[in-house]
């Protein structure tokens, strides 16, 4: 697969690590949010045929974690974000 | 007589003379044979034996489809086994032999299978060799093996090498026949970037073995002054001797370019085969078709061929298979055999047509409604029985029959992605369905489009629209001249005779006979079919058979060929080498390890030395008179503990963790509290999954305000790094903070015991006395000027620092070292001795940081801070993972102090029984402590806090050993930490 890199162009997907759905992002508050909330954020995946979102890591490049979006049916890459910008998107701060 | 077969004609160089030798017999050929072609020069038809009954087996085909003429070439350690015989080029030299026979080729003893054959039918194995169940690894699959033919292996190791390359193109043509070239000519002239890539050792594919015209000139001229035209072009890469072998994502190609095959050994520096990834921005397939045969009784008799293959062999090979040929047909394709060989003079004696319409060949013996009910000639054909549209039967000598069932597109390539192929009732032929490789269209005979002036044209067609989609442009020049004959084609797969068998798939001798008893066990299903009569399972992927299988289950199902399914292809084309894929990943490259900065000095002084994550470490360094390792290793320990040790802890990961939030980040990322860590001084942190198990450990000192130095296990350095990047990008983007891993650019030393800071101390510029550098101190020193940290943290128990300094500057920071500790017997320890401080001093480890473990569970749950979100805060707190009753890290001692330890064994009470209801828990780590003079280890022990003091059993059932222990505290030695603090 190619993916790409919205700073550095195409890069082959050997030189990145993959995480898994983007929904990790959406992480709870640990000093409000309980056991079940962190069960759910943890363990509880959606396994879509077709478009999802999810988390990959330029490990041989420039560290980037970025949102990969992709078709699970035909691998087709729909989009590429930094997954700093998808967070900062999402409210996430410090 | 030598090439007694051989005619005039041909692409065959003959001004030179090719020595061979096949199962020890010498035989001559010329450059542009294939080992298959010079045999049947010679008059050699059988090269070999079928897989299951061991029937005779001459070539099928003269192309990569081939199923039969499977031989074993070279020897010695270049030896390989189940090669095809139609593609190895010839070269001098060669020593080829034929395979799965014994004690020869023309008497098998195995042959016997062949008489037995109504025991040998599909699910044989599957009904017989059931019970009872233990046999079968033991005594069933060994005899099978054995029979069964495949070829054999050297173990010898391959003294070849093997490359891996990349490659990046506009437009990939796969294929150089026509339609391939034809593209590769409109990309090229338009200025595109264009890779033309052909399985084969010459370009022109159909073009070499037909007598057709292109632009009036023979068709192989005119690919021989493309291929010139091609040449010279700098935007065009021409790939002979290259199979493209798979269709991945994103329009990547992998093919597979055989450097070297063609000779005895490659040249110097030369890979013998080269695995290149091609990147394409569109990729055309060109890949041409494949004949099919028509099954009937003893289809497989040597002599019996495609008859494409029969034309190829006289027209690019000049040779005839036999004196007397005849040809059997269901389609206006397979007359041409028959024309080219009466042609060059052959006996042509019938051909035998399936259909009952159309024109009579001049001059030919032409049967119509006729078809062959059997072959005789069991070491080579003899003769064939003709059964007449009018009934009447007749036998006619030949010594060559040619078959043609129609032509299958090689649809291969494009059912990668797992696009269905789709049936054409014209054909009678699957062709490329829709949702292929994206980027990838078929053209010529792949797409369907059987006549040369149909492939030269949508060869070009299909250049161009790449083109345009590119936005490029290319002109479409004149189309050269070229026959336009439409397919003429009955539907006739196998001829309904008596009860001998037919073929289908001769590589795993499927017949028309098992797939009427699939049917009939109602494996009626095509994926059912594959895998109960092994159809198309063979190393050819069932190139010839399996739309013919289809089809003659479709008429047991009363069902149409569609409706019954077809199966899907997939990587790769054609068989590849296990060493091709590997590349150069072997032995010592296949898992490179760095070194240490000591490791120049360590190899003068002869260490041993051990893999640790990607490192190569000094294990033990033996001195002169020690003979066992735990000589050196109790030393070592010993020395350390009385005076000073020295030991490399560069691999151990290190990070600069620099912002104004970095403090704040390392309260997420630690499960204890930095942000509160003074400035100068270090702290241990251990580091939780969001899932509340301990992810790593490791201390971290606060340099300034704003910049930290973490530490991290030596085999998590990489993760540990990739976590740290994922909670700043991932999950608080807005925190400023920003890391680096240093791992490699500090050499780290760690100098434990008694006189390490006395040692230290002739070497640094700073006061380091215990005022001024206490224990947990950090900071950023020199040494004679160089800049250099110093961290006084202890992993040994002793009073002891971790000093840094450039890497560069660690070999000779090391020998001054040694220097300086002359007066106090310094020594360098390895990472045994480091494990055995460690053990003794109860500090968890690989062994005990395994991923099953928490933080209560080593006895650190205090260290869970719950007033700040931390990383895995949250899910240490489940109920199961604060049971009372689980594990906690425990110390062991054997009751008699003489007795040994097995890591791993598990603890049980005394009297229990050794029952997985009864498990206790394990010993995690084991060691011999110099100190207490007795083995030692630390374990889980279910409740462990709460049995120090008591007596249980160690018990080990694998290693069969059985220890009465003390639990104790995991700390051995120096519990009150009074010798770190001194």
């Amino acid at each position: 697969m190619i993916i790409n890199h919205p700073i550095l162009g195409p890069r082959d997907a050997q030189e990145f690590v993959y995480l898994g759905d983007a929904a990790l992002i959406n992480r709870p508050d640990g000093m409000t949010a309980g056991i079940e909330a962190f069960h759910d954020y943890l363990y509880v995946r959606d396994n879509p045929a077709g478009e999802h979102r999810e988390l990959w890591y330029h490990e041989q490049g420039d560290r980037s974690w970025l949102v990969v979006t992709r078709n699970t049916v035909t691998h087709e890459i729909i989009k590429v974000e930094l997954a700093r910008d998808v967070a900062k998107a999402a409210g996430r701060t410090k | 007589m030598s090439q007694q077969n051989r005619m005039s004609g041909g692409q065959i160089d003959r001004s030179r003379t090719l020595r061979f030798t096949f199962d020890g017999v010498s035989y001559e050929g010329h450059p542009g044979d294939t080992l298959a072609s010079a045999l049947l020069a010679n008059g050699v038809r059988l090269m070999g034996r079928s897989f299951k009954y061991h029937r005779p087996r001459g070539p099928l085909s003269a192309g990569s489809e081939e199923p039969n003429a499977i031989v074993e070439l070279r020897t010695g350690a270049r030896q390989e086994p189940n090669t095809r015989a139609t593609v190895a080029e010839l070269f001098d030299g060669l020593e080829a032999k034929s395979q799965n026979r014994w004690p020869s080729l023309a008497f098998d003893a195995l042959a016997i299978n062949d008489r037995l054959n109504s025991f040998f039918t599909a699910g044989f194995y599957y009904k017989t060799f059931m019970w009872p169940a233990s046999f079968w690894e033991k005594v069933y699959e060994p005899i099978i093996r054995r029979a069964a033919g495949l070829g054999s292996l050297t173990r010898q190791e391959d003294p070849d090498s093997y490359d891996k390359g990349f490659l990046h193109c506009d437009l990939l043509v796969i294929g150089g026949g026509p339609a391939g070239l034809m593209a590769a000519l409109a990309a090229g002239r338009a200025g595109a970037r264009v890779i033309l890539a052909d399985e084969d050792f010459r370009f022109g594919g159909r073009l070499n073995a037909e007598t057709l015209t292109v632009g009036g000139k023979p068709g192989a001229d005119w690919a021989a002054g493309v291929v010139d035209e091609l040449r010279s072009m700098p935007n065009v890469r021409l790939m002979i001797r290259t199979t493209i072998i798979g269709a991945f994502d994103h329009g990547i190609y992998g093919a597979v370019e055989r450097v070297s095959d063609h000779l005895a050994v490659p040249a110097p520096g030369k890979p013998r085969q080269t695995l290149w990834r091609i990147y394409s921005r569109r990729a055309l397939l060109a890949g041409g078709a494949t004949e099919r045969p028509i099954a009937f009784e003893n289809n497989d008799r040597p002599g019996i061929m495609l008859a494409g293959a029969l034309r190829a062999y006289a027209n690019r090979f000049g040779v005839k298979v036999g004196e007397r040929v005849a040809v059997f047909t269901n389609n206006e394709d397979g007359l041409r055999t028959a024309r080219d060989l009466q042609a060059r003079g052959v006996d042509v004696v019938a051909v035998v047509d399936a259909r009952r319409d159309g024109a009579l060949l001049p001059g030919i013996r032409h049967l119509k409604g006729a078809e062959i009910v059997d072959a005789g000639g069991r070491l080579g054909l003899r003769s064939i029985t003709v059964r007449q549209a009018n009934g009447q039967t007749e036998t006619l000598d030949v010594t060559a029959l040619g078959v043609s069932g129609g032509w299958n597109p090689n649809v291969n390539i494009s059912s990668h992605r797992r696009s269905k192929p789709v049936w054409n009732e014209t054909l009678q032929a699957f062709v490329p369905g829709e949702g292929g490789p994206a980027g990838l269209v078929a053209a010529g005979a792949a797409a369907g489009l059987m006549s040369t002036h149909g492939a030269l044209v949508s060869g070009q067609k299909g250049a161009l629209a790449a083109l345009g989609e590119l936005g490029l442009s290319g002109a479409s020049d004149t189309i050269p001249e070229a026959e336009d004959a439409p397919v003429s084609i009955t539907p006739k797969w196998y001829v309904h005779s008596g009860k001998g068998r037919a073929w289908i798939d001769p590589q795993n001798d499927v017949t028309v006979k098992d797939v009427k008893l699939a049917h009939q066990e109602n494996f009626t299903s095509v994926e059912h079919l594959k895998r109960y009569t092994t159809l198309g399972m063979a190393t050819d992927q069932g190139k010839t058979g399996n739309v013919l299988g289809l089809a003659v289950m479709a008429g047991l199902t009363g069902q149409t060929i569609p409706e019954t399914g077809t199966t899907i292809y997939r990587p790769p084309y054609t068989p590849v080498a296990l060493g091709t894929l590997a590349g150069r990943s072997r032995g010592k490259e296949f898992k490179p390890f760095r070194l240490t900065p000591s490791h120049k000095w360590a190899e003068e002084q002869g260490a041993v030395f051990v893999e640790v994550g990607m490192w190569l470490r000094t294990q033990w360094l033996p001195k002169p008179g020690e003979t066992h390792w735990r000589q050196s290793v109790d030393r070592e320990v010993l020395a350390t503990r009385k005076s000073v040790g020295i030991c490399d802890v560069t691999t151990l990961g290190k990070i600069d963790i620099q912002g104004t939030d970095a403090g704040a980040f390392l309260d997420k990322v630690y499960c204890n509290t930095f942000s509160t860590l003074a400035v100068g001084r270090c702290r241990y942190g251990l580091m939780l999954r969001e899932d509340g198990m301990v992810f790593d450990d490791g201390t971290t000192a606060r340099m300034d305000e704003t910049e930290y130095v973490m530490t991290t296990t030596t085999a998590n350095a990489v993760t540990v790094f990739r976590h740290l990047e994922y909670c700043r990008q991932v999950l608080w983007p807005e925190m400023d903070v920003q890391l680096i891993s240093t791992t490699e650019a500090w050499a780290q030393f760690s100098v434990a015991g008694p006189n390490a800071r006395r040692l230290l101390e002739k070497l640094v510029d700073q006061d380091i006395s215990d005022a001024a550098f206490p224990y947990m101190a950090a900071g950023n020193i020199t040494i004679g000027g160089l800049r250099a940290r110093l961290f006084r943290i202890s992993f040994s128990g002793e009073l002891a620092y971790e000093i840094a300094v450039p890497t560069r500057y660690g070999d000779a920071l090391l020998r001054r070292m040694l220097e300086a500790g002359r007066e106090f017997d310094a020594i360098v320890y390895g990472t045994e001795a480091l494990g055995v401080m460690r053990v003794e001093k109860g500090h968890v480890a690989g062994n005990e940081l395994n991923g099953q473990s928490t933080a209560l569970n080593m006895g650190l749950g205090k260290m869970v801070s719950r007033k700040k979100d931390s990383i895995g805060m949250v899910l240490s707190q489940r109920e199961g993972m604060n049971d009372p009753e689980g594990y906690r890290l425990v110390g062991v001692k054997p009751v008699d102090k003489t007795a040994t330890l097995t890591a791993g064994s598990h603890f049980l009470e005394i009297g229990a029984a050794p029952v997985i209801a009864n498990d206790g828990g394990w010993l995690t780590s084991k060691v011999y402590s110099p100190h207490l003079g007795c083995e030692i280890a630390l374990g889980y022990l279910k409740a462990g806090d709460r049995k120090i003091g008591q007596r249980m059993r160690a018990v080990n059932l694998l290693a069969k050993t059985e220890t009465e222990v003390d639990i104790v505290s995991p700390h051995f030695f120096d519990p009150e930490g009074e010798r770190l603090r001194g």
